[in-house]
């Protein structure tokens, strides 16, 4: 990834942008932060974000009109939060006085200020926190200018006094009593400082010889906040000689405070500062699910919340975030974090020269599903960025050799010997059909799969082939890009081997291949050819259940025709369709998809969990690793082929996922089957003569499912051991252990001899290897 | 990698050669990188024992760590 392209990636993500209140705010105020301090009643903690931002807080505070409001997201779900009284409530509880700044070091540059309403001091604030000498010119007889007009139950005089004197203490000198009104003042004053500031919020003529607006008072170059004369800004006004509401004047000073100091430092006065004023937040945020609430009501308006009515007030804010994806991924959620921090982590992982690459589970642990692309409001695509970054770290040879092994061995077991497969129907040479049942289906119920091709020599004309292969599915998602092509390149020569036939898939990952990567291809889905071919399917046998949560594989995301056949189809068999929260366009993956079960299968586990608990309804199911998915994690779960073709098992949706071992045995079995029985050849020898008997315990079993040993490496540990000897033994328990590593893992095995057959009481394996010196494995 | 070998891993007995188990030095290898360390090994014929808690366990994580470089 160029750092562009992750610029463009981060940008996407709007979780980091800021709340509407904050954006809507003239001077930025964390309102988030502050009202989440405010409900848990830490005052001092909440009064701390505003000191952060506010310039004089003990005064904004307590007079902030709080044109925040109006964009309160709150506003949609009763009322907006009262945010300006939030304000008061925290000056008057929070602990006041104490606030310690530290100026940054004396610049050596004055700068002048005319008089010393709250623009005024906050431009003194900020210059002075800058480490520029300020002189404030009062013509009055005190600082505060407009500001002693306000009552003292809303600005007590000793708060205005305590916030000037934090100004004395930073070194801004009051000078008041000084006449400022003569034409001339501006031009004279520059000669002793480098810059002048005209706070204008007091209404009232003045007489500078600046050029002036239509109202007569001088023009000013709003956010600059410029006049006609350089080194001369000013403003706390609108442009109707009316005074500005406070927080205006405040953000106006602040303007005036950022102008002058660049003005000073000679740099652009406008470069970064495109969001000094209030603007539109690209934030989302969902109302779904949230309460309408009222505004929290004073008991006492006259002396405003008290404490306990402020926390209520401040706990109906929204904490406005997006977090879109990551409140339905699972596996967005597991990584702590959100898109825009991944795609720098993803990022940093490729520029990893030496040192660990942290990464590398986060990007391999994504099923690819899409799902936060479809619930993004700018599209953030999380399996493009992962798939991408796998592809290059391939490239790189710096793929985790034990990231995706065991699928793509799977892979390359169903495109072997003994599962491949490609016929045109039996007494035809060639087929305007062609049957793709795919690997796990095969794998998980190879029954159905002679079922539905029976089915579809009967129902279509013009001859069904059928190929047994996979789809190349795990050499895509595990970003193995050659071997991906060389299983395409395959498909493309069966498919035209058998004359270019429409192929029908029954699984929807190899749709999907087909559709985005053999685009020459002809492809339909087994639900919509059986909804277009009909049949007689049966109504729901009585031992099945009539309602069905209905899951639509990930694979169907964009596929709606397929997922409208499927409702079709159980509507036709007699069964009512639950729906789940998350379906159809937005439905989830069951934690098989991108390969996250081989990556990180704990997070799989977790992923199938939280979709089965969605609904206490029976599942149902139309690719057979969700309804394997589903059904391992204990949740009674059909699949669509169990309905159409019920073959007669007393529970179905009870039928246990087939272990890998199980699910290999089943795949050649049905070539087998197929072989001999549809078309009338020699099946493949299934050497079992030649195999070793193995009695593997139920909860042996489990363990090398788990830990996906299979049989066959089972059965070569034990050749191996027995047919050289090396092995160790247990005189206490009997038990012998043995070794032996066929290609990349070692696999050791524990077992005992009874009669002939050999128990099987353990077996666990690990990549490093034993060498040189004496070292050899047993 | 320092992991500890367990007395029950010493119980096992080299089938060939019929002794029991010792701690010995051993080199073990992963994705270029070696390591010396001490596992139970027949002190005649060198034959060495992986215990699982030691493939499942600090194997496990050094071969990440190893894999994540």
């Amino acid at each position: 990834m160029e750092q562009s392209g992750l610029r463009e990636l981060e940008n996407r993500c709007i979780q980091e942008q800021p709340p509407q209140c904050t954006a809507a705010c003239p001077i930025h105020v964390d309102v988030r932060a502050f009202a989440a301090r405010m409900k848990l009643g830490q005052w001092a903690e909440a009064w701390k974000v505003l000191q952060k931002t506010m310039p004089l807080p003990g005064v904004l505070a307590r007079i902030c009109d709080a044109p925040c409001r109006e964009n309160c997201k709150r506003g949609e779900a009763g009322a907006p939060v009262n945010i300006g009284h939030l304000e008061r409530a925290c000056a008057r509880l929070a602990p006041q006085g104490g606030q310690r700044i530290l100026p940054l070091p004396a610049k050596g540059k004055h700068v002048a200020v005319v008089g010393s309403g709250l623009s005024s001091l906050t431009v003194a604030w900020d210059l002075a926190r800058k480490g520029y000498g300020v002189t404030v010119f009062e013509s009055g007889e005190k600082p505060g200018g407009n500001l002693l007009n306000i009552p003292d139950s809303l600005l007590p005089r000793n708060v205005l006094e305590s916030e000037t004197a934090v100004l004395t203490s930073l070194g801004v000198v009051f000078r008041t009593g000084e006449n400022t009104a003569n034409p001339a003042f501006p031009v004279d004053i520059l000669g002793e400082f480098a810059a002048l500031y005209l706070g204008l919020d007091s209404p009232g003529e003045v007489a500078w010889d600046l050029e002036p607006d239509d109202d007569g008072r001088p023009k000013v170059q709003p956010l600059a906040q410029t006049t006609s004369l350089a080194g001369v800004f000013a403003g706390g006004r609108d442009s109707r000689t009316k005074p500005l509401s406070p927080v205006w004047q405040a953000a106006e000073g602040r303007w005036a405070a950022t102008s002058i100091d660049r003005y000073i430092q000679k740099v652009s006065p406008t470069a970064g500062r495109e969001k000094d004023g209030p603007y539109r937040s690209r934030l989302h945020t969902s109302l779904e699910g949230v309460t309408p609430l009222p505004e929290t009501v004073m008991s006492d308006p006259g002396s405003g919340y008290s404490d306990i009515e402020a926390r209520e007030e401040a706990g109906r804010c929204l904490q406005c975030q997006c977090l879109e994806c990551v409140k339905v991924c699972t596996y967005l959620e597991s990584f702590g974090s959100y898109p825009k921090r991944y795609a720098r982590e993803i990022y940093n992982n490729e520029s990893i020269v030496m040192g660990t690459r942290k990464a590398n589970k986060l990007i391999n642990s994504c099923s690819l599903c899409g799902l936060c692309e479809e619930v993004c409001p700018e599209d953030f695509a999380m399996q493009d960025l992962c798939l991408e970054t796998r592809r290059s770290m391939v490239r790189q040879g710096k793929m985790p050799p034990s990231a995706h092994e065991f699928a793509l061995q799977d892979m390359d077991y169903s495109n072997g010997d003994r599962f491949f497969l490609n016929r045109n129907q039996p007494a035809t040479d060639s087929s305007t059909y062609l049957f793709f049942p795919g690997c796990q289906l095969s794998a998980s119920s190879p029954g159905h799969v002679r079922q539905a091709y029976s089915y579809l020599t009967s129902a279509c004309a013009g001859g069904v082939g059928l190929l047994l292969m996979c789809c190349g599915a795990p050499a895509l998602w595990a970003g193995r890009e050659e071997a991906f092509q060389a299983v395409l390149e395959r498909l493309r020569e069966q498919w035209k081997l058998l004359g270019d036939p429409t192929i029908i898939t029954a699984c929807s990952t190899c749709l999907k291949v087909f559709r985005e990567h053999l685009s020459e291809v002809q492809v339909v889905s087994l639900w919509e050819i059986m909804r277009e071919k009909g049949g007689r399917f049966p109504q729901v046998a009585g031992n099945l259940p009539k309602r069905l949560a209905l899951h639509d594989p990930c694979t169907t995301r964009h596929e709606k025709t397929v997922q409208q056949s499927v409702r079709a189809l159980l509507s036709d068999l007699g069964v009512e369709v639950e729906e789940l929260p998350l379906s159809g366009a937005r439905t989830e993956c069951c934690g098989f998809g991108g390969l996250m079960q081989n990556a990180n299968p704990e997070l799989a586990r977790e992923v199938i969990i939280r979709r089965a608990g969605l609904s206490a309804t029976p599942s149902a199911a139309y690719c057979a690793m969700c309804r394997d998915s589903l059904a391992a994690v204990g949740k009674p779960a059909l699949h669509v082929l169990d309905l159409l073709f019920p073959a007669g098992e007393e529970n179905p949706a009870d039928r246990k996922r087939p272990g890998w071992s199980e699910r290999r045995e089943n795949r050649a079995r049905l070539k087998n089957s197929l072989l001999v029985e549809v078309w009338g050849e020699r099946g493949l020898a299934m050497d079992e003569g030649n195999k070793i008997k193995l009695i593997i315990p139920e909860d042996v079993r489990e363990v090398l499912d788990n830990r996906r040993i299979l049989i066959e490496d089972i059965q070569q540990v034990v050749a191996h051991a027995e047919k050289t000897g090396t092995r160790l033994f247990h005189p206490q328990t009997g038990h012998f252990k043995a070794s032996f590593k066929p290609m990349n893992v070692t696999f050791w095995v524990e077992y005992s001899l009874d009669g002939g057959e050999y128990i099987i009481h353990n077996a666990y394996s690990h990549r490093m290897e034993v060498v040189g010196g004496q070292g050899n494995e047993a | 990698m320092k992991p500890d070998v367990k007395p029950e891993d010493l119980e096992w007995k080299c089938s060939k050669c019929g002794e029991i188990l010792i701690v010995g030095p051993v080199n073990v290898e992963y994705m270029g990188s070696r390591f010396s360390t001490e596992l139970p090994v027949c002190p005649k014929c060198g034959l060495v024992l992986i215990s699982e808690e030691l493939a499942l366990g600090k194997m496990a994580e050094v071969e990440q760590i190893l894999e994540d470089k």
